[in-house]
């Protein structure tokens, strides 16, 4: 056995976490400096942010605020990222409106997030050619809207539909530049986003034994799939949707 | 706010319920028409109308209409 084994690893990389501040992205972006990557990571909430850059393992890092639905933020946030092999987009956030309360405005907030400023910041880091040959990005949907259409899940559920459609375009126009485009779509795990949901403990609990698993995930059970796909052990992968879920779609 | 208006609000979350039939003090979990779909459109029309964003707990700690109103009215007040 070989003490340097590892297909999984990241040294040598540096990777782009969005939504490093919280839940997925945070777990994400501290796994991937344990596997050797250096990480810049964004988010809103500064203090937060700090505590993942505390956490993060080696050295140069770095930290960047940033609002992605603010243009200027968003080409501020390019201007300073220079050239990276990985980029792995957790920002987001959810919504629950029953059809009848599923007015424009609540598209256009939730897709602004979602949907939009990830399309847009890759595609500045394509014009910019500051992805380079080689390089993954992952995407992180959901089983919502794709696999599952829960009650008044409507408006998130088509923003991450939007970025499924996406992520197989941009894996098939990207693959001549070598870039591989793949998501993780995680079932429900816990993190802020589920804690703001218009559902009681008690829902939650039945949601739960729906679970063959009969556990919701927790940030690392994504953030290991995000660690694979951004790996060289995936470099035949691409256009997929790894569905990570406790087997509840099963 | 007024608690009336609130009822008629409240009822137009449901398909076919009489307003009338239904008053402060009305148990509403208990309805047959009850259902958690209904939950979810009645969080989402107190957001639309009173902009506060009750939730799921705030539902399940009140058991009449009037519970109800008085925690958006807590709520609004904050
Ligand atoms: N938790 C689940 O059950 C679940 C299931 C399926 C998919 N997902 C997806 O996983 C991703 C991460 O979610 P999470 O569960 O980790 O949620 P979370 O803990 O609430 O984290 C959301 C992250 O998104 C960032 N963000 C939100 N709006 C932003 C904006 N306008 N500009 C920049 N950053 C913004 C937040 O930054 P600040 O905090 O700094 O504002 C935060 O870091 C989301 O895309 C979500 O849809 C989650």
């Amino acid at each position: 056995m070989s003490a340097n084994y590892n297909p999984f690893s990241l040294v040598g990389k540096r990777i782009l976490v969005t939504g490093a501040s919280s839940g997925i992205g945070q777990r994400t972006a501290i796994e991937c400096s344990r596997l050797g990557a250096q990480v810049i990571i964004t988010g809103r909430n500064e203090e937060r942010l700090q505590e993942t850059f505390s956490q993060l393992e080696g050295e140069g890092h770095e930290a960047l605020i940033a609002d992605l639905t603010k243009n200027a933020q968003l080409e501020n946030l390019i201007s300073l990222v220079r050239e990276i092999n990985g980029a792995v987009f957790c920002a987001g956030k959810s919504m629950t409106a029953p059809f009848p309360f599923c007015t424009e405005e609540k598209f256009e907030e939730v897709f602004r997030v979602n949907f939009f400023s990830q399309m847009e910041l890759l595609r500045l880091l394509v014009k910019k050619k500051l992805l380079v040959k080689q390089s993954s990005v992952v995407f992180v949907s959901s089983i919502g809207g794709i696999e599952r259409f829960s009650l008044g899940n409507g408006v998130y559920g088509a923003s991450k539909a939007a970025i499924h459609s996406m992520m197989k375009t941009c894996a098939k126009e990207l693959a001549p530049k070598k870039i591989r485009v793949n998501s993780v779509n995680p079932g429900m795990v816990k993190t802020h986003l589920i804690e703001d949901l218009a559902i009681s403990p008690e829902q939650l609990d039945a949601d739960m034994q729906n679970y063959p698993l009969k556990r919701f995930g927790e940030p690392e059970d994504i953030a290991y799939g995000i660690i694979y796909l951004l790996s060289e052990a995936s470099s035949w992968v691409t256009g997929h949707a790894l569905v990570i879920d406790g087997g509840v779609t099963v | 706010m007024e608690i009336n208006e609130f009822i008629e609000n409240f009822a137009d979350q449901f398909d076919d319920i009489e307003v009338a039939s239904l008053t402060p003090t009305t148990v509403f979990k208990e309805l047959e028409e009850w259902t958690s779909l209904i939950a979810l459109s009645v969080i989402a029309m107190i957001d639309e109308e009173y902009d506060v964003l009750l939730k799921g707990e705030d539902i399940r700690n009140a058991s009449t209409i009037e519970d109800l109103f008085n925690t958006v009215k807590s709520k609004q007040e904050k």
